[in-house]
């Protein structure tokens, strides 16, 4: 914040400042006063050290910390001096990492609280390069004795993150966001133009340029610094850089950091020596060329990629990293500062495909301004001299484009206005914008430079109203006429989940992507077509990279899941989606499952196919019911598929021992997967409602005997197509098996109920129609029960 | 025979008032008003008497007979009164026992949030359309101004099956879809699954629900957008729901705005769960951008729309006061079991 404050004062607290940079557009994630945490710290003034009498590796200093009495604190480091000044945390004080510190007695002598370290302050030696790391901090600032440690230190700035979105490179800067602030709080923002003595020679005398590639490099500037002085910063540059994250390294170094977070330039600073020939050619590298970066990799280049080289090789990766010659060291004669502006795109592809994204590809990609080059150059040779680092050359080079037209956009207050449903007059827009540094001439608005992001009058549209304030634009309720429509299937899937719910199942959402183990794990076998799936060429983890082409194994995730919770029973669905891949290159065929599961409790296969059977019942099908034994995945005793027609509506049956054994289920599972598609198509679509019968029913009851093996399903088919329009009602109400009707047989007990709609049936046509039932049930080797 | 006749009717009332049973009372009326009963005897005697006396013994006849059927049906009443009386007192349950619980199922919540935001963009005259989840690279980001080089890509880590093809890491591809084959007038919402590859935790999923919404017209406004999602949050919230509008950055759509709702455990005094804001994001929109109307067809000069995304797992955890998105996939019957 005093870094902002350099540039603009918005006059505001840090409440209200965060709150307003929110929402003027420039998120505030979060704030922190540095050095917030620690508490009743002061400077004190080492009066004398003693040994202690009971602990060799112990001192017993005496402190004068601006009390009435000097403190006695007892220390085990050993750099305390009389006469230094030291950070002291008193009784009941709190240090960095939120440690409270109290008073009381180290090997019986009294200690009045803490002599502090560069840790318990919170800070390294990075910040203070004159301390000790593993003693107490000597301070050497100017400071008094009692002032509170983070005045002395200069550990009192507040410091707040912003999330900046890829449109707005020109805010990743304090400049750029002190001019959010100016525009927020209608403030002025004052930024000092760079003045640079020079004296030290011509660059042109040092250094030469060529830009072999300007459609990928819009400007190179660079200047030149004889005679360095290698040191670390001044206090003052350590702490901003330290406040922004940065680790503060040497003067030259932290110098481009410096300027890059105060303009949003990245600079790049390298050795004259290391350029051979003295020459620069920014330029696309070559086909297999290669460079070791700075951070000690060998990368292999490609030629959509550009360079920075001199004579003989590369030596950076444009806009991305340096080579591992081009840092500062101590023995340093010549800096080169490059401040340049690379296309975004190309610095993008060009950082993923070497896999490395920097802070500095990280601001190139999002598309910066060439205008910024030069006064963040300036502003380094600036600081040069400030700091007496070197000795800045005279002039600068400067390589470039012509500089881009700006853009010129029409724009009508009417539009404005119409477009975002305000009322806003065309002189405040004015203002808005002119505070934006956007020139307004007549209706044409013509954006700043470093604003690449606005092209359309939407654009400038989006400046007015987030200045103006979002939230001060009339909300109008729902205009204009519409029929929300819901489709058929979309209603149908609804009355599918409804049913579902409503015979006890709970609804699941699961994963659509499941792990290829699964199909193992279902019994498929290893040239099953199901097999085949869509595969996630990135995927997080094996678990997560197939998108599945069948809904079971996530269902028998689920219902293992449950058993493993102790659950006692379960009956689950789901409106699952499976991928089946079509063509290479086309999209996969995306079909709706209704998936539903089942264990524990008294369910067995015919409670899930009563569940199936009231699902049928509700889209009006007449589902038949036909043996499956050769489906891995389910008993092959206890399996059937589901036809309508010539279409298999889905299968359904007990899951497979071996299957249930692989996802430990230690109960019996049962599970049925449709088609939600076609149950969809084969729908009775319009429900007519037939008249109650007028006539009386007649019931007749058949006790019959058949071989263990005829299925039932096939004698009610012959009962059914005999009886024909006059069966109301076939209900089956026992199977017996035992002795009274013989080895390999079964007896099965029906009730009919026989109406006409038309007449009173009479007792001899009911018997009749039983007599010829019999007689076809006879031809299927079924008798009546004697 | 009159002593006779008053004798039958005091003796009939003694008796029956202290019948105790049906059975009784059935012996009592065939003793006296059966075919062989004492009444009817005494009657058969009715020749012997003079014929000014025979009215007069008729008439009493008859009064005793009435008195004696009264008595019956009365008696009979009381009985049945009190055997009812009898059986409901033994019939009597303790109401406090436990039901007899028939099986309930549930939906899922976040399909519960669904079709309830479903029913409030459908009552806005909003027309759901679904799309393909595994999709072309063009509708997910070429045609919503994000093309391959576009920084705003590493916001969506992406999911590929092929350079081209990807998991939908928004349902806006819907938006475009419709907007391909469909003039304006444009009133639709985009539910299903959108993909992005971020690792499990408390608040992220390699798999999420967005409902998606896009309006375009001529004269549509910025503020008919806010005064939607402000109608959508009071319906799905409550009327006190407040919500605020925070500009935001997306590639298809200017201006772009977040939207907030106020943080609804401290009511927008800032706490630890909205990080001190007062407020907690909910959703993204927008006014579509004018390029990804006219690379559709569409002439912005003519036609202007909004389009929003909502986080459906968002939403039902403010809705629920669910802390943990794994819950909503993982599943656990206990957790489920709370939507009956």
């Amino acid at each position: 914040m005093k870094w902002l404050g350099e540039f603009v004062d918005p006059g505001v607290g840090i409440k209200d400042f965060v709150a307003g940079m929110t929402m003027s557009g420039s998120k505030v994630e979060g704030y922190e006063v540095e050095g917030g945490e620690l508490q009743n710290i002061v400077m004190g003034k080492v009066l004398s050290v003693e040994k202690h009498p009971n602990a060799d590796t112990l001192f017993i200093c005496k402190i004068d910390a601006g009390g009435a009495e000097p403190l006695q604190i007892v220390t085990g480091a050993d750099n305390v001096v009389p006469g230094a000044m030291v950070p002291v945390a008193r009784d009941n004080s709190v240090v960095h990492g939120g440690k409270k510190i109290k008073k009381g007695k180290l090997r019986g002598e009294l200690s009045e609280g803490m002599l502090c370290s560069l840790e318990e302050l919170g800070l390294t030696l990075g910040d203070f390069p004159y301390a000790m790391e593993d003693g107490i901090f000597l301070v050497e600032e100017d400071c008094q004795i009692g002032q509170p440690v983070q005045e002395a230190i200069g550990l009192n700035d507040t410091m707040v993150e912003f999330e900046i979105t890829s449109n707005r490179p020109d805010c990743l800067s304090v400049i750029g966001l002190a001019r959010e602030a100016a525009c927020t709080w209608g403030k002025t923002i004052t930024v000092a133009k760079p003045r640079v003595k020079g004296g030290a020679g011509d660059v042109n005398d040092l250094l030469k340029v060529r830009v072999e590639n300007p459609q990928l490099c819009l400007r190179y500037s660079a200047a030149a610094v004889k005679n360095v002085r290698i040191g670390p910063s001044p206090r003052w540059l350590r702490e901003r850089l330290r406040a922004s994250g940065v680790r503060p390294i040497n003067n030259i170094v932290d110098i481009t950091n410096y300027v890059m977070l105060e303009y949003g330039q990245p600079m790049h600073a390298f050795d004259l020596k290391h350029v051979s020939g003295a020459q620069i050619v920014v330029r696309s590298a070559r086909d297999g060329e290669t460079i070791t970066t700075l951070d000690g990799v060998e990368r292999t280049l490609s030629p959509e990629m550009l360079v920075i080289a001199d004579e003989a090789a590369p030596s950076a990766v444009a806009g991305v990293m340096g080579g591992e010659f081009s840092g500062i060291y101590d023995d340093t004669q010549v800096v080169i500062f490059e401040s340049a502006c690379f296309d975004g795109p190309s610095v993008r592809m060009t950082a993923k495909k070497l896999g490395m994204r920097t802070e500095s590809s990280g601001r190139f990609e999002k598309g910066l301004d060439p205008e910024n080059c030069m006064p963040a150059l300036l502003r380094a040779c600036e600081l040069v001299e400030l700091l007496g680092a070197g000795d800045v050359c005279d002039g600068v080079i400067d390589v470039r484009n012509p500089p881009a037209e700006p853009r010129r956009i029409t724009v009508t207050p009417e539009w404005v206005n119409g477009f975002l449903g305000s009322d806003i007059p065309w002189e405040r827009m004015v203002s808005i914008l002119e505070s934006l540094e956007f020139q307004v001439e007549g209706n044409v608005v013509i954006p700043p430079s470093f604003r690449g992001d606005v092209e359309l009058k939407a654009d400038v549209a989006e400046e007015i109203a987030r200045i103006y304030g979002y939230n001060n634009i009339p909300s109008t309720p729902m205009r204009g006429k519409a029929e929300g429509i819901i489709s058929p299937q979309q209603k149908f899937e609804r009355e599918i989940a409804a049913l579902l719910t409503a015979q006890g199942c709970y609804e699941i959402v699961t994963y659509s992507f499941i792990s290829p183990k699964g199909y193992d794990r279902i019994g498929l076998p290893a040239d099953s077509s199901l097999r085949k799936s869509v595969v996630i060429s990135n995927p997080l983890g094996e678990d997560t990279s197939v998108m599945r082409t069948t809904a079971i194994p996530s269902m028998l995730d689920v219902l293992a899941r449950n058993y493993n919770n102790r659950a006692p029973e379960a009956a689950l669905y789901e409106i699952a989606t499976r991928y089946v891949p079509t063509e290479d290159g086309k999209l996969p065929d995306e079909i709706k499952q209704v998936m539903i599961g089942l264990y524990g409790g008294d369910n067995d296969f015919y409670t899930l196919k009563g569940i199936v059977e009231a699902l049928l019942a509700k889209a009006g099908v007449a589902g038949e019911y036909r043996r499956v034994e050769d489906n891995p995945t389910f008993h092959p005793g206890r399996c059937a598929m589901v036809t309508v027609g010539d279409t298999v509506l889905g299968i359904l049956g007990e899951v497979h021992p071996q299957v249930c054994e692989n996802y430990d289920i230690g109960a019996k599972a049962y599970l049925a997967e449709l088609n939600l598609a076609e149950l969809f198509a084969a729908r009775t679509v319009e429900l007519k409602v037939r008249d109650l019968p007028r006539f009386p029913a007649s019931t007749r009851d058949l006790a019959l005997v058949a071989d263990e093996e005829t299925p039932v399903g096939e004698m009610q088919k012959a009962i059914a197509d005999v009886a024909g329009s006059i069966l109301e009602k076939l209900e089956l109400f026992d199977v017996y098996r035992g002795k009274q009707v013989g080895e390999g047989k079964k007896s099965v007990a029906y009730s009919l109920t026989l109406r006409a709609n038309d007449r009173t049936l009479t007792d001899e046509e009911c018997d009749r129609t039983v007599q010829k039932i019999l007689k076809k049930l006879g031809e299927i080797g079924v008798e009546l029960r004697g | 025979m009159k002593n006779a006749l008053e004798q039958i009717r005091r003796e009939a009332g003694e008796l029956l008032s202290a019948a105790a049973d049906a059975k009784t009372v059935e012996e009592l009326r065939i003793r006296y008003l059966g075919k062989k009963g004492e009444l009817t005897g005494i009657l058969k005697q009715m020749g012997s008497l003079s014929a000014e006396e025979r009215p007069v013994m008729g008439q009493l006849a008859n009064q005793v007979r009435e008195a004696i059927e009264t008595m019956l049906t009365e008696k009979t009443d009381a009985l049945r009164a009190s055997a009812l009386a009898e059986k409901l007192q033994s019939e009597r349950l303790d109401v406090t026992m436990p039901g007899k619980v028939r099986p309930v199922g549930s939906r899922h919540p976040l399909n519960v949030v669904l079709e309830e935001a479903k029913e409030i963009f459908y009552g806005m005259g909003f027309t759901a359309v679904e799309g393909p989840e595994v999709e072309y690279d063009h509708y997910c980001f070429e045609a919503l101004n994000m093309p391959k080089t576009h920084p705003a890509r590493d916001t969506q880590d992406t999911f590929y099956i092929t350079d081209d093809i990807v998991l939908r890491t928004q349902t806006s591809s819907v938006q475009v879809r419709t907007m391909e084959k469909q003039k304006p007038p444009i009133r639709i919402i985009s539910p299903g699954r959108v993909y992005r590859s971020d690792q499990v935790d408390a608040t992220h999923s390699p798999l999420f629900h967005q409902i998606e919404g896009l309006v375009v017209d001529k004269g549509v406004t910025m503020g008919d957008l806010k005064g939607i999602l402000e109608t959508f949050a009071k319906r799905l919230f409550g009327e006190d729901a407040k919500v605020r509008f925070r500009p935001h950055h997306f590639p298809y759509t200017e201006p772009s705005a977040e939207m907030d709702t106020m943080c609804y455990e401290c009511h927008g005094e800032g706490c630890r769960l909205c990080k001190g804001e007062g407020y907690i994001e909910l959703l993204g929109c927008g006014m579509v951008h004018p390029k990804v109307l006219s690379d559709l067809g569409i002439d912005p000069e003519v036609y202007s729309g909004y389009a929003f995304g909502i986080g459906l797992e968002r939403i039902a955890m403010r809705r629920f006061g669910i802390g943990d998105m794994r819950l909503f996939y993982e599943n656990d019957m206990r957790f489920l079991g709370q939507f009956l």
